[in-house]
């Protein structure tokens, strides 16, 4: 009886270890899909993205692009939110069976570090892929450099835009020039103004994620990490600031805190915020509202208020496009990639008037297309402008350790939020992090 | 005495075989990434970059600060949400358990029915419950408990009060079934004597129900204990973890290690093994507490 007891317990207790499953070579069948078909045909790539507005789409026209010249090409995109690509990448590199990747994949430029450093051998390095990255913006192709070696061809970037409703804002009395070049401090006190008058605040965001405090840190050209990627939270001025401004902006109750995503862009489209602050991928989600049409104006993001070295400019989101180490035929790969994302204005000139993917590579940067106004934003050169914007946009490290870092600082806002000193929230916030990277 | 010994030979093989497949299943499926969980968390590392490290992963787990709030937290849940869930679906199953109720069907299949819903989608659905402008603010608005929506998921102490509540809402059915199943093997002429002498009907439920369903009491602390303590969908999507990991659960923090942070595997095992040291803990305690058969 006693044994049978003990031996239940341990079946009861079995159950416990789901999770230990997870990291083990157990979980190898999802590498031997059928549908694996990178080691197929010979002019066939397979590539994993995301967004069929955006990503998806983008690629697909590189294909045709691509066509032109080489009629035998065949392409096959697999849609894979980023979490799932993020999952198998990580289950096909700790299992040592890479053949379930595909030839290309989309990464976040946030991850990218942190994926080549952790698997290393699941990467092609594109040194050797004849790919001219001097084309690109420096700030954008440092995200998928690791040892001075090139894993990523750049593609779309997150330049910051501050969105406006010019309809609330006439009603409380402004334009949209008002909140052009300000400071947070002027955009607080013109927010106060505009949530009394129309009784609707300026901003949203998702309580618990800090987008915000990165975009504010970033425009003051500051990081959570200093260049030898050691965390550099503590006697951060500019990150001192940034918390000031967070928690002024939700007791002042022009900054409006939501629970999650759907929530946020509820706010957006169902006429709940006045405005909004966020990459400029953010305007594909705004113009699904067809009854705002007209109503929009983009002009940059305020300042951090009399801090050195403080813009207009910052950048939230991005990704980069990385041949995994499973792609046998290298030379098609790379060749793609050069003679499409990395050599192609015509790519991005079809592309952006309909998913609004801006480029980071610079020629792109001067065709026309970028020139034309748009209705949705009341005719406005909102692209020419982003551009603009992108070009003036600091640039910032973000290391290995950056998910954690963000975990930690947006734990230490919600906590400053709710009364506790900044300064020891930030000491707590840099102790986690140095514990983290202690592995 | 040969033909005997080769009858009993026969008989042994055949109980083999039938024993084999699934014996073979549970090894392979179960106790192989069991024992290589176990070799895992000796080892640390960044992803597959992994090198020896004794017990360096079980005694860093003392010194994580996010990990001790996330084991706070699940003690939190277990000690207060466990015995609220377990006493309400005693008292819900011995009220169904009752011959003269109407529409007993009806009742049992409506408690029931949340435990069919999906962890993901339920715990989606109590966030937009609780949302700023969600259905339990506009009806405090509308009954002038509230002037403004509160942001219920951004406080901690009441972010805590919702995963209670949906937690309750979503297991009492599954425990009362249970106890609903055990209460049929209780004769029904043994609270007619107690009727007859003269008890009431709390004392009847307190001296007859509750000593009869002892193990199957036992049976759903065992289960809860352990589901708890493994509670992953509700921290995930309901919460997310917030506000300043307030909420967050064990299962949560080993999710974030090994696929959002950068993947330290070793530790992510490490820290599951001390789930299953402390469910087998737990349940051992409870049953040396609860079962006194023999």
């Amino acid at each position: 009886m006693k044994a049978k007891r003990v031996f239940a317990g341990f079946l009861a207790a079995a159950m416990a270890l789901s999770m230990a499953a997870c990291g083990t070579k157990g979980t190898d069948d999802t590498s031997k899909k059928p549908d694996d078909k990178t080691a197929g045909s010979e002019n066939e790539l397979t590539v994993w993205c995301w967004d069929p507005a955006f990503n998806i789409y983008a690629m697909e026209q590189a294909a045709e692009v691509y066509k032109k010249d080489h009629p035998d090409f065949k392409l096959n995109v697999v849609e894979t939110p980023w979490a799932d690509i993020q999952t198998k990448l990580t289950t096909a590199a700790t299992s040592d069976d890479l053949e379930s990747l595909p030839d290309i994949m989309l990464m976040q430029d946030n991850a990218f570090q942190k994926n080549v450093i952790s698997y290393p051998d699941a990467f092609k390095d594109l040194g050797e892929a004849g790919i001219d990255f001097s084309q690109f913006a420096e700030a954008k192709t440092a995200y998928s450099v690791i040892d001075g070696k090139n894993y990523g061809v750049p593609f779309d970037n997150g330049t910051v835009v501050a969105a406006y409703r010019t309809d609330i804002l006439k009603e409380a009395g402004y334009t949209v020039d008002d909140f052009k070049d300000i400071t947070w401090d002027e955009y607080i006190e013109k927010g106060k103004d505009v949530l009394k008058k129309t009784g609707k605040p300026l901003l949203s965001c998702q309580s618990g994620e800090s987008d915000v405090i990165m975009m504010m840190l970033q425009s003051a050209g500051a990081s959570l990490f200093d260049d030898e990627g050691k965390p550099s939270m503590k006697d951060n001025d500019a990150l001192k600031k940034v918390m000031e401004t967070y928690s002024e902006l939700v007791k002042s109750g022009v900054l409006v805190e939501v629970n999650d995503w759907d929530q946020y862009v509820g706010s957006l489209t169902g006429s709940t915020v006045a405005g909004t602050i966020n990459g400029c991928w953010i305007l594909a989600s705004i113009q699904t509202a067809e009854d705002q049409k007209g109503n929009w104006a983009v002009t940059n993001m305020p300042s951090l208020t009399s801090l050195e070295g403080a813009t207009n400019y910052s950048n939230n989101g991005g990704s980069s496009w990385a041949v995994t180490a499973n792609c046998k035929n290298t030379d098609l790969a790379y060749d793609f990639l050069k003679s499409t994302f990395a050599g192609s204005v015509e790519l991005y000139e079809t592309i952006l008037p309909k998913s609004g993917a801006l480029a980071t590579y610079i020629p792109a940067g001067e065709s026309k297309v970028y020139a034309e106004p748009q209705e949705f934003f009341g005719g406005q050169t909102i692209y020419k402008d982003i551009t603009d914007f992108a070009a003036k946009t600091p640039s910032n490290n973000t290391g290995v350790y950056y998910y954690e870092a963000r975990d930690a600082v947006a734990t230490a806002i919600q906590n400053v939020v709710a009364g506790e000193d900044i300064d020891s929230a930030i000491q707590t916030a840099q102790e986690t992090v140095e514990f983290a990277m202690g592995e | 005495m040969n033909k005997k010994m080769s009858l009993s030979r026969k008989q042994n093989l055949a109980g083999w075989a039938f024993l084999t497949p699934a014996t073979l299943l549970i090894a392979i499926m179960s106790f192989y990434p069991m024992i290589q969980a176990l070799i895992l968390s000796f080892q640390k590392g960044k992803g597959n970059q992994l090198t020896w490290a004794g017990l360096y992963n079980y005694t860093r787990m003392f010194k994580d600060a996010v990990f001790m709030q996330s084991l706070k937290n699940c003690f939190l849940y277990l000690i207060i949400q466990v015995p609220i869930m377990l006493v309400l679906a005693l008292i819900l199953a011995s009220l169904l358990n009752n011959k003269n109720l109407r529409f007993k069907g009806l009742f049992r299949t409506a408690i029931f029915l949340p435990c069919a819903t999906s962890l993901v989608s339920y715990a989606t659905i109590f966030r937009s419950l609780f949302a700023v402008d969600g259905l339990i603010n506009v009806i405090l608005i509308k009954l002038g408990i509230l002037d403004v929506g509160y942001n219920f998921l951004s406080h901690a102490t009441s972010a805590r009060i919702v995963l209670i509540i949906a937690l309750v809402w979503r297991w009492t059915g599954y425990n009362m079934v249970f106890y609903l199943s055990g209460l049929q093997n209780i004769e029904y002429s043994v609270y007619e004597a107690a009727k007859i002498d003269g008890a009431t009907p709390f004392q009847s439920f307190w001296k007859i129900t509750v000593p009869l369903l002892k193990p199957t009491i036992l049976l759903t602390a065992i289960m809860s204990t352990n589901g708890t303590l493994q509670l992953f969908d509700e921290s995930v999507n309901l919460t997310g973890g917030g506000p300043a990991n307030a909420t967050i659960t064990m299962s949560h923090y080993i999710y974030n290690m090994s696929f959002k942070y950068v993947p330290n595997f070793g530790y992510a095992a490490a820290m599951s093994y001390l789930i299953l040291i402390l469910v087998a803990v737990l349940a051992f305690v409870q049953m040396k507490v609860g079962d006194k058969r023999d």
